[in-house]
């Protein structure tokens, strides 16, 4: 990884250009220091970070750098030891459980590495699931999730059970999963991890079309920094700190790069007719 | 999140696992079953002593000719001659809380009708014994005070010995013979069954006590006096003042000597009550702890069930459930295999009940009281048994559990 001649970016590049809309994510000099028995681990060191409305935007790091405790204060599942957040404009650093689990339902979309759908439950339900705890009527809940997997492209496939779904298929219901509730941030945690290369591109698109088509801000997490290059602004984390904060200058869109790429049947074709 | 959708989450996550959720159900079923079935096999086997108790007079006092000591030897039951008309007379004189008393003769013969020929059991008594045991004719009459004291030859037949002389037709008005000597057959008694000890009582005749005495047994003195008091409480107030009164025409010195026994139904009643009581429960708690065992096989799913969705459980609280919603789904749940089971319980209680009452003709009552205890218990089951790993489930770390593999 080449760190030196970024790791001190001029300012106006550090402030994004397209930043027309209000911080989404407001971190001000947030620590998290975990205690296990006698020692102290601080997990974060003091970051104050803005993230605005319609950004896209990729955490990398190496494991131990604190951008998953960064992902979980972000995603209300976690609470900072000292510093304040402000999501959406409101302070939730020292909400109560019950608080954080509603600004979780109404303000945030969970993507993970692992999918995580209901297993033997349709697509559909799996989609519902956040409308439940938000405590919609019925009929609401399924206009909804009908319409956020409308927008993942599978429609057709709502009421498919996750294992009869390909990796892509699954982490698109639940990206749909994520928008049910039309949060302010969707929050995707190594989203293409368990994913081959073109249907990570395809998941790409996605986060892209959402982001570009609708606004929905994102931020993700990843370790490729091919994926990273879809977004438009990569954060760096190193020992609880962040160390760099750029725009991505050469972004790749999703769009282009698909037709470029082949298809996993077409894949199986050329090796078979390389073997023949 | 409102009840309605919590149920809907239980139910789906139950039909998940089906065969799993009907295994968990079995304990309860079975444990909720038995506890009916048990409950209204003991209530059945209630209704028979009471119908038994009903069949000799609820308020009777029996004055039975007991044992003394002739030389050392006791002579068991009966097997004095110191009990008397006399002594009866003597009762109903001097013991107010006696309303009316019949005394009572019996002996074994054989009776015979043209080609037909039986041995049964022949009771000598007054009119007033049909009155005592609510005893009626559904053919021909009792007789009469006149037809005892002239010791007449007329007799009234129990159900089972008037079909089995007169096969095909009605016995009133034929001539049976006793011991060579001919009764005419005046009234035919209403059926009454088997006893609470299991003898048919359908299976006598019943003369007036004086032709007995005289003429069939050859004896002066009575088996005994099936004497009735106002209520069962002034039966049990009359039994020591009928002690006292015996004791002294039968000049004893020492009780321990008496030759004659004083008992009420009640105490008949008591005993048999409180043994059937004992019963009950023994085989009662006997289901309960089947039940138990039932609600611990609940906990032990649930628990099972709580390891192997904590990622469930994680997405669940990271989509917005909290606490309280991840706990009361898992109680739903555990609340509903256990109601669920207590349902399907008690209608296998109440079938295992209707089979046994059908099979082994034993009566049996099924109590509604029963039937909502069972059903309440088996709520609590799931609740006090689903409690502790609802509340485990509930307060998982979100990170840890969407961790958790």
């Amino acid at each position: 990884m080449i760190l030196t001649d970024t790791m001190h970016e001029p300012a106006a590049i550090r402030q994004p250009a397209d930043r027309n809309g209000q911080a989404v994510i407001h971190l001000e000099s947030v620590h998290k220091t975990y205690y296990l028995g006698e020692v102290q681990v601080h997990a974060l060191r003091g970051i104050s970070l803005e993230i605005h409305e319609g950004e896209m935007v990729a955490v990398m790091g190496a494991s131990g750098s604190g951008k998953s405790t960064l992902m979980n204060i972000v995603g209300c599942l976690d609470r900072p030891t000292k510093g304040s957040y402000q999501l959406a404009g409101v302070d939730v650093s020292n909400m109560t459980k019950v608080e954080l689990a509603r600004i979780r339902n109404s303000r945030i979309g969970f993507v993970f590495q692992q999918f995580n759908l209901l297993s033997r439950t349709s697509a559909l339900e799996n989609v519902e699931l956040p409308t439940i705890y938000a405590g919609l009527p019925p009929e609401e809940r399924h206009q909804r999730a009908r319409r956020a997997l409308e927008q993942v492209g599978l429609a057709d496939r709502a009421h498919h059970h996750p294992s009869q779904l390909s990796g892509g298929q699954q982490q698109r219901v639940a990206i749909a999963r994520a928008l049910v509730n039309q949060p302010s941030i969707l929050l995707a945690d190594e989203p293409t991890g368990n994913l081959d290369s073109r249907t990570s591109v395809e998941v790409m698109d996605i986060f892209q079309r959402l982001n570009e088509e609708h606004g929905i801000t994102v931020v993700l997490v990843t370790h490729e920094h091919d994926i990273a290059s879809y977004a438009k602004r990569n954060l760096e984390f190193r020992d609880g700190k962040l160390r760099r904060d750029v725009l991505v200058r050469d972004r790749m869109m999703a769009r282009d790069i698909l037709p470029t790429m082949k298809s996993v049947g077409e894949e199986d074709e050329e090796e078979q007719a390389r073997e023949r | 999140m409102d009840f309605w959708s919590t149920l809907q989450l239980a139910l789906r996550a139950l039909a998940r696992n089906k065969m799993r959720s009907s295994l968990t159900m079995l304990g309860i079923i079975i444990g909720v079953g038995a506890v009916i079935a048990t409950v209204s096999i003991g209530q059945g086997a209630e209704y028979l002593i009471q119908q038994g108790i009903e069949g000799m007079g609820t308020n009777a006092v029996f004055i039975s000719a007991g044992s003394n000591r002739p030389g050392g030897s006791r002579m068991g039951y009966f097997g004095v001659k110191t009990l008397t008309t006399d002594d009866m007379q003597a009762i109903l004189r001097e013991v107010p809380l006696i309303r009316e008393a019949a005394p009572v003769v019996f002996t074994r013969t054989q009776v015979v009708y043209q080609n037909q020929n039986w041995n049964t059991r022949v009771e000598g008594t007054s009119p007033v014994y049909f009155s005592i045991r609510r005893w009626n004719v559904i053919a021909g009459t009792t007789f009469s005070d006149e037809e005892v004291s002239a010791a007449a030859n007329v007799c009234v037949l129990g159900q089972t010995v008037a079909r089995l002389l007169f096969p095909n037709q009605d016995p009133v008005g034929s001539t049976i013979r006793l011991r060579e000597m001919p009764f005419r057959v005046i009234g035919v008694l209403q059926g009454r069954g088997q006893s609470a000890t299991g003898d048919d009582q359908d299976d006598r005749i019943i003369a007036p006590y004086t032709t007995v005495q005289r003429k069939l047994a050859g004896i002066t003195w009575l088996h005994y006096i099936n004497a009735s008091a106002f209520s069962p409480e002034t039966a049990r107030n009359a039994v020591p003042q009928i002690e006292a009164l015996l004791v002294e025409r039968h000049r004893i010195r020492n009780s321990d000597e008496a030759d004659f026994f004083v008992s009420t139904q009640s105490e008949v009643a008591d005993m048999a009550n409180e043994t059937q009581r004992v019963m009950t429960i023994l085989l009662g708690s006997v289901a309960c702890v089947s039940l138990l065992v039932g609600g611990i096989g609940i906990m032990n799913i649930m628990l099972v069930s709580v390891t192997e969705r904590t990622r469930e459980i994680g997405v669940r609280m990271a989509v917005g459930a909290t606490e309280n919603d991840v706990q009361q789904q898992f109680l739903v749940e555990a609340v509903t295999l256990s109601m669920m089971g207590g349902t399907v319980g008690i209608v296998a209680g109440l079938a295992g009940s209707a089979m046994i009452a059908n099979f082994l003709r034993w009566p049996t009552l099924v109590s509604a009281t029963a039937i909502v205890v069972a059903a309440l218990f088996s709520a609590c089951v799931g609740i006090f048994f689903g409690y502790y790993p609802a509340r485990k489930a509930a307060q998982l770390d979100p990170i840890e559990a969407l961790r958790y593999e």
